[in-house]
């Protein structure tokens, strides 16, 4: 199908856009924002939206810069996904993981231009970086008429597709926290087909001292609406040993208390709850692998 | 709206609709029937053109968005007229037998001569090319051609990825 007739603008600042965003929201059909349109463009061609504006941030500065500090990475409403393939990109754990993570992200072609923002807007309740971000604790930077704010990633996250942003509110970037040093991050995912969109994906971030867990953070993708720490497996795994037989407890525990999967066409949820399981004992397992490679790089 | 770009090295403007897309200004306004439309929703690959350099799906980037842009389409890539003027990787499509029906031929092309503009060593980690190739659908080949086309064109044998010099 083709998209429904709209009308367009592509303002020169962030204010403007903020500006012509509040005032096309009142409009029938509502404002949509333009980042890399490549979820817009795709409900578009669905007409699962029809908005009478359409604002395009190709022109707004200074949103295509990745900055970081020592505690944090800052994304801004225009980086692709394509920049988080580069290894080099961020220090860590994170810079580790996140090439792994952007490799699953769609296609090359549509990770040059889809960001990591218009990810986070669009709330695919599997979308890895959704996940990324709800695992980290990510904070998320909006700019509305009344001014800018910060949300936590787990008040972002309403639902499938729905998000606590407001008509008006303009998404300008995020804030992802760094792990300490000496963290190691896992990632795995379960797809039908290389062509699918992730059926589960499971994010973990864990720290190691003498041979049992200080801290870890689970995230999990497929296991409801919207993605969620694994809050019962995190509780299980703290100060056990780091061994084979907690990450499969753990799994065990995520995939029973901490998931509540939805029936899918392609998944019952018994069969969620087993993915889910198996994902996160691998995704331990990739962790703890990952905190000797830091030891090793340090070394 | 009014749209400046540049279209295989020459400039063009085209009067659009904000909604249409970029695949719908090359194949309607500008005559420029060879990036193909299908599923018209990112997924199968066929309408990938280069924008600026980079493969990108042409039915998810509207129109308006290209002012001041460099777009290449498979109409490019030929250096010359007929089957003697194809270019190599156009010619390893024809070797390999890349296409049958060749509805997704222009997509591959266009995929395969960006990333090997960029990287030519893209090529020899198979991983990697694998995870280029599937970005696009192809109902007929099975893909495998396709991959051994691209091999040759980067030089390679198709049969063990392998340089000639490498033995």
């Amino acid at each position: 199908m083709k998209a429904p007739p709209f009308d367009l603008v592509a303002p020169a600042s962030v204010d403007d856009a903020v500006r012509v965003l509040a005032e096309g929201a009142d409009r029938p059909g509502g404002a949509a924002v333009l980042a890399g349109g490549q979820s817009l463009l795709l409900d578009l061609h669905h007409r699962r939206v029809r908005p009478a504006l359409v604002v395009d941030l190709r022109r707004l500065p200074g949103l295509e810069a990745v900055e970081v500090t020592p505690a944090e990475v800052r994304i801004g409403a225009l980086v692709r996904h394509r920049a988080f393939e580069h290894p080099a990109l961020v220090p860590g754990a994170l810079g580790r993981v996140l090439p792994v993570v952007a490799e699953h992200v769609a296609h090359p072609p549509v990770r040059e231009l889809g960001t990591f923002c218009g990810s986070l807007a669009w709330a695919h309740p599997t979308a890895e970086w959704s996940l990324l971000a709800v695992a980290l604790g990510a904070r998320l930077h909006v700019r509305s008429p009344a001014g800018p704010r910060t949300v936590a990633a787990d008040d972002w996250f309403t639902g499938r597709h729905r998000t606590s942003r407001g008509a008006a509110d303009l998404l300008t970037g995020v804030s992802l926290p760094l792990p300490p040093p000496g963290a190691g991050a896992g990632f795995l995912e379960h797809r039908r087909t290389a062509a699918s969109f992730a059926a589960a994906a499971v994010l973990v971030v864990l720290e190691v001292e003498d041979g049992a867990v200080r801290a870890c953070r689970v995230g999990l993708a497929g296991a409801g609406e919207r993605p969620v720490r694994a809050r019962a497996a995190e509780a299980a795994l703290q100060g056990a040993p780091a061994t084979a037989a907690t990450f499969a407890e753990a799994g065990r525990v995520a995939a029973g208390e901490d998931a509540d999967p939805r029936p899918e066409p392609h998944g019952s949820p018994a069969h969620r709850r087993q993915v889910l399981s198996v994902l996160v004992r691998r995704a331990l397992t990739a962790a703890l692998a990952d905190t000797t490679t830091e030891q090793e790089e340090a070394a | 709206m009014k749209v400046s770009l540049r279209v295989n090295g020459r400039e063009r403007t085209v009067d659009v609709e904000p909604r249409r897309h970029l695949g719908d200004a090359l194949r309607e306004d500008l005559g420029l029937t060879g990036t193909h439309l299908a599923c018209e929703q990112g997924v199968c690959g066929s309408c990938t053109v280069a924008l600026d350099g980079r493969a990108v799906r042409s039915c998810l980037v509207l129109a308006v968005s290209c002012e001041g842009r460099d777009v290449r389409t498979v109409e490019d890539l030929a250096p010359g007229e007929g089957a003697e003027g194809l270019s190599p990787l156009q010619r390893a499509f024809s070797a390999e037998h890349a296409l049958q029906c060749g509805f997704c031929t222009p997509g591959f092309l266009v995929l395969a001569q960006t990333a090997l503009d960029e990287d030519p060593s893209v090529v020899d980690d198979p991983e990697r090319l694998r995870r280029l190739l599937t970005s696009n659908l192809c109902r007929c080949t099975g893909y495998e051609p396709i991959r051994r086309a691209v091999l040759r064109a980067a030089g390679r044998d198709p049969d063990t990825g392998r340089a000639p010099d490498e033995g």
